[in-house]
């Protein structure tokens, strides 16, 4: 089985092309450049390092986020075209699990993060339980003051993944005091080899054309759309 | 051309998801739009995130659609055209890197085309283009005049210095209360009044091709607030039909100074606005009394389709353009000449 994984959910950049079980070329990168310039090129790229045609792979995983509205939409958008015209299965993965991922047999919590501006986060809760990891709380989005409190009243050891962790670190560990384990940063940037390995192990194949990203939060004009029908009805 | 060539067509540049094949640069195979308006009504306008996260959901079905209307599969085409700008970032970028995985899977070669050129070429879609040729764009962010001495040859004689065309019908509807988009509303309502407001008409210089909307808005706008305030109501019908007349005359007269200046053999009229029944009918009766051959697309390819897309793009591919994978949005590009 050859698998190519993608993730575009956020400023890094990661394409994998595994084939049983073995990585066969992996490019991570975590550069303010637009995916649109860099993740078709790195796409073409890997095929050509590992001697591969876009037919020759049997599945795709991709990164539905959360993340970056924009970024999070190239990614699907390659993934899915390319499993809808190659005709391979498609499976879609959190981009937080796959930071998750980069913590394997942490003896905790483990609480990836990703930046959503004005001290607002994605994030989820997960734990490494019999090989696998295990959601505890759903992925979303949080004040990261209220994500903060929650995790504190654990009284357990969290570990921070991610890229964004650097901007919190101080409320962190304010918060959570020692419980508060910051990750090393070659386990910051989400890695699609990681990515594909969820999807293996307990990835569900998803419908192509349907296909979308998790936002995790509705669009601003949606939502302010709704509150004004409510009002609206109030007031009839 | 010894052998028939395929183009498949990919736009999403605003907020119509579409994919198309045409067949030799001129003969339309299959034309599939997947429309938002439904949605994005309620917003009273496009939202381009709203838009972008419909594109993601509707994109590969379009271009399957597309292919399975042509009755062919990828290794029929020889080329892959998409929308590269001007437009919504957002919504681009789908359409563009769909466009970049679907011809990098199938070994095809990519173009990217501006949505303007897309406009104009759905003339070629109809009738042979002719050149000398002007064309006027008017749509929901364009207003201008272009001479084309050949194909792929673009000069920008006039443009709008402020709203486009499309956007001052938009702007006039929501202040009469119609709903979006407001074009065809107005349009209706100026052909059904028997009476019409007289707005003024912005000429500019003498012999200026550009075009000035906002200072027509703004008197829009005072008539309506002038009558109100004196308790008063206005007629709708009345405002369109004024309106629509001010920005009519001053389409038809420029477009007609123009073509006269310029001695083209042939005039078309592309974009969104073009499918105005009133511009259509006062640009026929000038050049028909000029004995000028003048053409307007059906309206459903002057509205956002990915026919014209294709068209133009099979003019730039013949002409040897290509595009990279690296490919990105451009919001704002600039429409130059491939064949100069
Ligand atoms: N019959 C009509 N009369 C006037 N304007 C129209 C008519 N039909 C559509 N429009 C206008 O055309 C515009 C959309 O055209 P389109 O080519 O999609 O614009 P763009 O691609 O620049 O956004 C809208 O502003 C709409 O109101
Ligand atoms: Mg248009």
């Amino acid at each position: 089985m050859i698998w190519l994984g993608i993730d575009t959910a956020n400023m890094p950049l990661s394409v994998a092309i595994v084939k049983d079980g073995t990585i066969l070329a992996e490019v991570n990168s975590s550069m303010a450049v637009n995916h649109s310039l860099r993740a078709m090129p790195v796409i073409e790229e890997l095929f050509a390092t590992v001697q591969l045609q876009p037919k020759d792979i049997d599945a795709i995983a991709v990164s539905e986020g959360p993340g970056s509205y924009t970024g999070v939409r190239i990614g699907v958008t390659i993934a899915k075209t390319l499993a809808w015209t190659l005709k391979k299965p498609l499976f879609g993965v959190s981009s937080l699990k796959v930071l998750a991922a980069n913590a394997v047999y942490f003896d905790g919590l483990i609480c990836p993060i990703v930046d959503a501006r004005r001290n607002n986060v994605y994030a989820g809760v997960y734990e490494f339980v019999d090989g696998g990891l295990t959601a505890i709380a759903e992925d979303g989005h949080f004040a990261i003051e209220n994500l903060l409190d929650v995790l504190a009243s654990k009284e357990r050891p969290v570990l921070f993944v991610g890229k964004d962790v650097a901007m919190h670190e101080e409320l962190m560990k304010e918060r959570l005091k020692e419980n508060a384990v910051i990750a090393p940063f070659p386990l910051q940037l989400p890695r699609a080899s990681s990515l594909i390995f969820i999807a293996q192990q307990s990835g569900q194949e998803e419908n192509t054309h349907a296909f979308t990203p998790e936002y995790r939060r509705i669009a601003e004009a949606e939502a302010n759309w709704l509150m004004q029908q409510r009002k609206d009805q109030d007031n009839e | 051309m010894d052998k028939d060539m395929y183009i498949l067509g990919i736009e999403t540049s605003c907020d119509e998801t579409a994919a198309s094949v045409v067949k030799n640069g001129h003969e339309i195979v299959s034309n599939v739009v997947a429309s938002q308006i439904q949605s994005q009504q309620r917003f009273g306008g496009v939202v381009p995130e709203i838009a972008s996260r419909h594109h993601v959901e509707q994109i590969t079905l379009v271009i399957e659609e597309a292919l399975a209307e042509a009755n062919l599969a990828p290794s029929d085409l020889d080329a892959v055209a998409v929308t590269e700008g001007p437009g919504l970032v957002g919504a681009l970028l789908i359409g563009i890197n769909a466009a970049k995985a679907f011809a990098f899977a199938n070994g095809l070669p990519i173009v990217g085309v501006h949505h303007i050129a897309g406009h104009i070429y759905a003339n070629q879609l109809m009738q042979p283009m002719e050149f000398p040729l002007l064309a006027l764009i008017v749509s929901g962010g364009h207003t201008e005049l272009v001479l084309m001495e050949k194909h792929g040859s673009f000069k920008l004689i006039g443009e709008t210095r402020d709203d486009a065309a499309g956007e001052a019908y938009d702007k006039v509807a929501r202040v009469l209360g119609l709903p979006y988009p407001g074009g065809p509303h107005i349009d209706k309502l100026a052909l059904e009044s028997d009476e019409a407001v007289d707005f003024p008409r912005a000429w500019l210089e003498p012999d200026s091709y550009d075009f000035s909307f906002s200072g027509l808005k703004s008197a829009v706008i005072n008539y309506k607030h002038n009558i109100e305030q004196k308790g008063g109501e206005v007629n709708p019908s009345h405002v369109a039909a004024g309106f629509q007349q001010s920005v009519v005359d001053v389409l038809t007269e420029k477009t007609s100074r123009a073509a006269k200046e310029y001695g083209v053999k042939q005039v078309i009229a592309a974009g969104g606005v073009a499918a105005n029944k009133g511009l259509r009918a006062s640009l026929d009766a000038v050049f028909e009394k000029e004995g000028l051959p003048f053409y307007v697309p059906p309206i459903s390819l002057c509205t956002d389709n990915a026919a014209m897309i294709a068209a133009a793009g099979t003019s730039m591919f013949v002409s040897g353009k290509r595009g990279t994978m690296e490919m990105n949005g451009r919001p704002g590009m600039e429409l130059v000449s491939w064949n100069d």
